[in-house]
């Protein structure tokens, strides 16, 4: 059996309260792991604890006890391997309002000291299969929502890393453009044969994206899990209605005072 | 756009020439040695700018503020920095600046008179002194409004130290180290003219104290023109 690319084995973190007076859990010994070629949905109510996972996979947190690894190593610790490894749209679009978008789309190649010549072409492609020829040139304060993300998007996948997390990412487009925006990340997904970590709050989402969904219960633990790549429309019908009782069944959040 | 643009301007022409006008009309109320006339200053004005011997004090006093100012940022730059980094390091640093923001720029022309007997170690010592708390506290500022969000983003691509600092934290903190060198130049003005006043053999406040001496308004206001016209130049 071959190695997971990501895994997750009883990890924990808790962040201390500002008030000083303990710890508050958001992350209770999670464990799951992800093959090569997986678009594994993460889905849960906000607050959830998702984003701190998240965090702890893209190696921008560290986790407080488990282990974590991405393809074998440790992504917090590790931070040399990772450069140009793991890609990421955010939920916001985060371009630097000072960049053209095509230099925002350059970002990480430049980071990654690609050669310029290659990092323009590169960028230029990706921005074309993106449908955002002829914007090259624009601030993204020109450009729309949609077209932002897009962007965002085409500067995650441009770097080509094994590994792509989103959070929310279309959470803040209209619904027109985000389900034209899922179908296209998905066919790049695929495309490229890339792993991807999906994470979201909405059901129609999870399922449209997902080879898997994984249900998260607050603190940031595994309450259900359903395969859903291949599986028929009475499989799908039972996956959705069972998620549906899960997070409805799940108790109001302690959030911390 | 234009429009406003063009407006503004001759607003801002207009009311400059109204100052000119009233001082015109008080050279004719009073003495010349008190009010001279506009033309005359203008006049004394163009005259150290085309006169070589005299050009040099402007540019001197221009060396100065920029040696100064350049002292300054680059002590302020470090100290943020540190400050940045540690909030130990803050509680010890931050009330010594704002302590020493309080001491008045005058106190430390006294200070380096006694302290110290080169000209320009003096004035260089002044005009760091009295810049560098703002320059602290405002390059601290644009490095704390950094935004979280595009870190997180930048770092997502796992950059090396000098990376980040190019391609994030230089623009991100550019806009509020040019507006701390804008506010810094105003004040740095004013304080070399101090320094110079007191402790120095050439410059713009030497020659200002000699128009004293000599009892030359329109010399005096020639002078004080340099330095304004140097200050909105390079603003």
């Amino acid at each position: 059996m071959t190695e997971p690319v990501i895994r997750f084995r009883d990890v924990s973190k808790a962040f201390r309260r500002p008030d000083g007076r303990g710890d508050f859990v958001a992350v209770d010994k999670l464990s799951f792991e992800i093959a090569k070629g997986e678009i594994v949905a993460v889905l849960g109510k906000t607050g959830c604890g998702k984003s701190t996972m998240f965090n702890i996979v893209a190696g921008l947190t560290e986790a407080s006890s488990g282990e974590t690894r991405v393809v074998g190593h440790d992504p917090f610790r590790e931070f040399e391997f990772f450069r140009g490894k793991i890609g990421i749209v955010f939920q916001g679009d985060r371009l630097m309002p000072w960049r053209t978008a095509l230099d925002n789309v350059r970002l990480g190649l430049q980071i990654l000291d690609t050669d310029p010549k290659q990092a323009e072409e590169t960028a230029r492609q990706w921005m074309t299969r993106l449908g955002l020829a002829g914007h090259e040139n624009d601030y993204p304060h020109a450009l729309s929502g949609g077209m932002r993300q897009r962007v965002s998007i085409a500067r995650a996948f441009a770097v080509d890393p094994e590994i792509l997390l989103c959070d929310e990412p279309f959470s803040a487009l209209d619904e027109m453009t985000a389900r034209d925006l899922r179908a296209e990340f998905v066919r790049l997904v695929r495309q490229s044969n890339k792993t991807a970590v999906f994470i979201t709050h909405q059901l129609g989402e999870a399922m449209e994206i997902g080879d898997r969904v994984l249900v998260f219960h607050r603190p940031a633990r595994i309450a259900y899990e359903t395969r859903l790549a291949g599986a028929d429309e009475a499989h799908r019908k039972q996956a959705h209605d069972a998620i549906m009782q899960v997070l409805g069944a799940e108790p109001a959040p302690a959030r911390p005072e | 756009m234009t429009n406003s643009r063009t407006m503004r301007l001759l607003q801002a022409a207009a009311g400059m020439l109204v100052l000119a006008a009233g001082w015109q009309i008080l050279s004719y109320v009073f003495p010349h040695y008190l009010f001279p006339p506009v033309p005359e200053i203008i006049k004394r004005t163009v005259e150290v700018l085309i006169t070589g011997s005299l050009l040099v004090d402007v540019l001197l006093t221009a060396a100065r503020i920029f040696g100064g100012l350049f002292g300054a940022f680059i002590l302020g730059g470090i100290l943020a920095m540190i400050i940045g980094q540690s909030r130990t390091a803050e509680n010890f640093i931050a009330p010594v600046l704002t302590f020493f923001q309080g001491i008045p720029a005058l106190s430390w022309v006294v200070f380096a008179i006694i302290w110290f007997h080169g000209i320009e170690f003096r004035v260089l010592f002044i005009m760091v002194m009295t810049t560098l708390p703002a320059f602290t506290f405002q390059i601290l500022d644009a490095f704390r409004s950094m935004s979280k969000d595009l870190f997180e983003m930048t770092m997502s691509f796992r950059p090396r130290r000098w990376t980040l600092f190019r391609f994030l934290i230089v623009p991100t903190i550019l806009p509020g180290i040019l507006t701390a060198w804008k506010v810094n130049l105003g004040n740095a003005a004013r304080v070399v003219v101090v320094a110079e006043l007191v402790g120095a053999t050439g410059g713009v406040g030497y020659q200002l104290l000699r128009q004293q001496q000599l009892f030359d308004m329109a010399g005096a206001m020639a002078w004080t023109l340099q330095l304004v016209l140097f200050v909105l130049v390079v603003q």
